[in-house]
């Protein structure tokens, strides 16, 4: 049963996937609350510039 | 002072048992109920941001018209698939009584929604083991 067909961009589908797996990633990788916002906050950052980097990546193949 | 001396090697005891049951039932409930395993060991803001993070996702999945997999015997990304599903427990048993998600993923979305539901088994496998952790005080 679909509930309704929300519709999103690439972007924001991975923008928020990023942003509730590394809540999850830096709340159980680290110990302490300040590693963990560190942590957290890294791994939010490799996710956006792996995206962007993939996403050139493969806007070059394409052309 | 004897009573000191009788009563002592009992209270190593009983907190060993309290942490023995907490290291059984804090991953258990926290598969359940995504987030309340820490909340039960008073992690009150850990809880939190792991429910909303790991409902919040499944829920996304959800309105994107993610598939939710049923136990299967077939191709081996779908067997993947339901396992990943799994791990998001209450989430997941609710999913299936409710018959919610698609069936087909006919349109890119639905493929993300889809991958929303499985990371967020995942992710609550991940904070179900992190309550372990701090059950049995490898954690603080």
């Amino acid at each position: 049963m679909i509930l309704f067909a929300m519709q999103v961009s690439h972007f924001a589908a991975a923008f928020t996937f990023s942003l509730f797996a590394s809540v999850v990633f830096g709340i159980t990788q680290r110990p302490t609350p300040r590693e963990m916002l560190r942590y957290g906050a890294y791994c939010f950052g490799v996710f956006m510039i792996g995206m962007f980097i993939a996403g050139w990546i493969m806007w070059i193949l394409h052309h | 002072m004897a009573n000191s001396e009788t009563t002592s090697p009992a209270r190593p005891t009983a907190a060993a048992a309290q942490a023995g049951s907490m290291a059984l039932l804090a991953p258990a409930v926290a598969w359940l109920i995504p987030g309340a395993g820490h909340l039960i060991q008073k992690r009150w803001i850990r809880g939190l941001l792991l429910m909303v993070s790991i409902v919040l996702m499944f829920s996304l999945g959800l309105a994107m018209s993610g598939k939710i997999y049923k136990p299967n015997t077939g191709d081996l990304l779908d067997i993947l698939g339901f396992v990943g599903d799994v791990g998001a427990g209450g989430l997941y048993i609710l999913g299936r009584m409710m018959d919610w998600g698609n069936t087909a993923i006919a349109f890119a979305t639905a493929d993300y929604g889809t991958k929303f539901i499985v990371v967020s088994g995942l992710l609550n496998v991940m904070a179900a083991v992190d309550a372990y952790h701090i059950a049995i005080g490898k954690k603080p």
